[in-house]
C-alpha cells in the first residue's frame, strides 16, 4: 500500500493529518476567544461539548490524528537520518531560503507534544475525563482563571505556542506542497497565507492567555473592559 | 589581473569505500585568482605526484558546467560558495588570502565514497533506467513543427531539463533525498506531449526506484534548490507529488 511504503505516500499522510490538526486548532481557538467576551458563553460551550457522544467521537478522532502524525513523523525522521548516512559534514552552512523550522520539525513537534501533555493535565483531565468517570466536571472559566494566574504555566504555554508557530508556519505550505497544489506562483502565495493564518491562530491563543494573566495578576481591567466579558 | 592568494586546504582523504577517512591539510602558495578551483587541485596534485604522494581523487569532465561530474562540497556548500554554478565554474578569486578552505565529498548514504572526493552516483543512472525516457517507435524523423507545444510548457520543460544530474541536491539535503533530481527528470518529459503518454508509469517507477535505493523523503527544507547549480525549482517537486498521488489514486 503506497501510503505505507512510498516516500510521497508517507508524506501525504503527514500532510493530511497535519492539515486536519490545523483545522481543529482553528475551531479550538475560536471557542477560546469566546472566553474573552463572555464567561457565560464560554461555560455554555464547555457544557455543550462536555462528555457528549459527539465530543467523545471528536476526542478519539483527534487522538488518532495525533498518534498517526507522531508515528509517521518518527518513522520518516528515522529513515531520513539513515538516508543521510553516518558520515556528517565537518562544515555546514544554512543556505539562503531555508527556514529554521523546516530543519527542526521533529524537535518542534516534540515540544508540541510536551505542551499538549501539560494542557491535557490542566484542562482535559479536570473536565471531560472527570465527567466520563461520572463526576462533576470543573468549571471552564475557573480553570482558565486558575491556570493562567500562575506565571510558570503562562510561560510554559507561551513556549509551547511559540514552537507551534514555528511548526505550523513551515507545516502549512509544506503540507500543500506535499499534496502537490503548488507551483512557482502559488508557492509564494501559500507561504504568505500560511504565515498570516498561523500568526492569527497563535495570537488568538496568546490573547486569551495574556488577558487572563494580566487580569488575575495585575487586576488590569483595561483588557477586560476592552473585551467586555472577562471572568464574569 | 586578479591578485594571488595563499591559503590552507583541508581535504578529505579516504582510500576506499570501507576505509576510515580523515582530513589532510595542504598549504597553497601564490595561487592566481583566475585559477579555477579544479585547476588549483591540479596544481596540488602535480606537487603531490612530484613528492611521490598519492594525488587527490576527484570527479570532473567537461569543466564548463554541463556534464555534472564535478562534485565538491566546499566550505559547507555543494559546488562551493557561488549560486547557479558548478564546482568547475568556481574561481579562486572568491576566496581570501589566509583562508582555510574545507573540501569534502558528497555525503549521503545513497552516494558512497569511492575514494577521496569521488562518490558513486550510479544510483541516479538506476533511477533514470527505471523510467526517465520516452519509448519511441523508430521511423522517419518527424517535422519539428508537427506537434505544437505551448511556450510556457516548453520553457518549464527546458528549465527542468537543465538538471545535469550532479547530485548536489542530495548532498545538500538533510534527509538525503533525491526529490529535486527525480522531479526534474519527471517534469522535463511530463510537460511535453511526447512524454505525457507514459507519465503515470514513469512517475511511479522512478519514485519507487528512488525509495528502493534508500534516498530519504522530502521535508521541503529547500536546501536543494538553493544549492542546485542549475537553479532547478522545487515547483518540480510539487509536480512530482501531484502526478504520483494522481497516478496512485487512478490505479
Ligand atoms: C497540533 C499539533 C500539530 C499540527 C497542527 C501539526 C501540523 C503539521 C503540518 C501541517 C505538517 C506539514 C506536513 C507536510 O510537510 O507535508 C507537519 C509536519 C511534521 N510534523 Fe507536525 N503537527 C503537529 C504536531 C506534531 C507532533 C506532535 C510531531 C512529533 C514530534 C510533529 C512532527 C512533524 C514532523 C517531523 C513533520 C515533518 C516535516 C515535513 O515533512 O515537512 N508534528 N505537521
Ligand atoms: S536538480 Fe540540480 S542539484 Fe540536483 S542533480 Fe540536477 S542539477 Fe544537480
Ligand atoms: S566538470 Fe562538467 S560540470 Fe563541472
Amino acid at each position: 500500500m503506497w501510503l505505507f511504503n512510498s516516500s510521497v505516500g508517507k508524506k501525504l499522510v503527514m500532510s493530511i493529518t497535519g492539515l486536519a490538526l490545523i483545522l481543529f486548532l482553528t475551531f479550538h481557538m475560536s471557542m477560546n476567544c469566546v472566553a474573552l467576551f463572555s464567561a457565560e458563553g464560554y461555560r455554555f460551550i464547555c457544557e455543550f461539548l462536555g462528555a457528549n457522544w459527539y465530543a467523545i467521537v471528536g476526542t478519539i478522532g483527534l487522538a488518532l490524528l495525533m498518534v498517526i502524525h507522531f508515528v509517521y513523523a518518527l518513522w520518516l525522521t528515522l529513515t531520513n537520518q539513515k538516508a543521510r548516512g553516518n558520515q556528517r559534514y565537518a562544515v555546514t552552512a544554512r543556505p539562503k531560503g531555508v527556514e529554521f523550522a523546516s530543519r527542526n520539525m521533529f524537535v518542534l513537534g516534540l515540544i508540541v507534544v510536551l505542551g499538549l501533555t501539560l494542557h491535557l493535565f490542566n484542562f482535559w483531565a479536570k473536565m471531560q475525563l472527570v465527567e466520563l468517570g461520572g463526576g462533576v466536571p470543573g468549571d471552564g472559566v475557573d480553570l482558565i482563571r486558575f491556570t493562567f494566574s500562575k506565571w510558570y504555566f503562562v510561560l510554559l504555554y507561551l513556549v509551547w505556542l511559540g514552537a507551534l508557530w514555528f511548526h505550523l508556519t513551515h507545516g502549512f505550505w509544506s503540507a500543500i506542497q506535499t499534496i502537490g497544489w503548488s507551483n512557482t506562483k502559488w508557492f509564494v502565495r501559500w507561504k504568505w497565507i500560511g504565515y498570516i493564518c498561523v500568526t492569527l491562530l497563535i495570537l488568538g491563543f496568546v490573547g486569551v492567555l495574556v488577558s487572563y494573566f494580566c487580569y488575575e495578576t495585575f487586576h488590569w481591567t483595561f483588557l477586560s473592559s476592552l473585551f467586555g466579558g472577562l471572568a464574569q | 589581473m586578479d591578485k594571488n592568494i595563499s591559503f590552507t586546504l583541508r581535504v578529505w582523504r579516504q582510500r576506499g569505500p570501507k576505509e576510515k577517512g580523515e582530513f589532510k591539510q595542504y598549504y597553497m602558495e601564490d595561487i592566481p585568482g583566475d585559477t579555477s578551483f579544479l585547476e588549483m587541485l591540479d596544481i596540488l596534485n602535480e606537487k603531490l605526484i612530484n613528492r611521490n604522494e598519492e594525488p587527490i581523487v576527484f570527479d570532473h569532465d567537461c569543466r564548463e558546467g554541463i556534464c555534472g561530474m564535478c562534485s565538491l562540497y566546499i566550505n559547507g556548500h555543494p559546488h562551493g560558495p557561488a549560486t547557479g554554478a558548478t564546482t568547475c565554474q568556481i574561481y579562486m578569486r572568491r576566496f581570501q588570502d589566509g583562508d582555510t578552505i574545507t573540501v569534502e565529498p558528497w555525503r549521503s548514504a545513497g552516494f558512497p565514497v569511492i575514494r577521496d572526493l569521488m562518490v558513486d552516483r550510479r544510483a541516479f543512472d538506476k533511477i533514470m533506467a527505471a523510467g526517465g525516457y520516452v519509448s519511441v517507435n523508430t521511423g522517419g524523423v518527424p517535422d519539428a513543427n508537427a506537434i505544437p507545444i505551448p511556450k510556457k510548457a516548453a520553457d518549464e520543460a527546458m528549465d527542468a531539463a537543465a538538471c545535469i544530474g550532479c547530485g548536489a541536491c542530495v548532498a545538500a539535503c538533510k534527509n538525503g533525498s533525491a526529490m529535486l533530481f527525480v522531479s526534474a527528470k519527471v517534469s522535463q518529459l511530463a510537460l511535453l506531449p511526447q512524454g505525457k503518454v507514459e507519465a503515470k508509469r514513469r512517475v511511479k517507477a522512478m519514485l519507487a526506484k528512488m525509495d528502493e535505493l534508500g534516498f530519504g523523503a522530502c521535508t521541503n527544507t529547500r536546501a536543494c534548490e538553493a544549492e542546485c547549480p542549475k537553479c532547478v525549482s522545487i515547483s518540480n517537486i510539487a509536480r512530482l507529488n501531484r502526478q504520483f498521488i494522481g497516478a496512485k489514486l487512478s490505479d
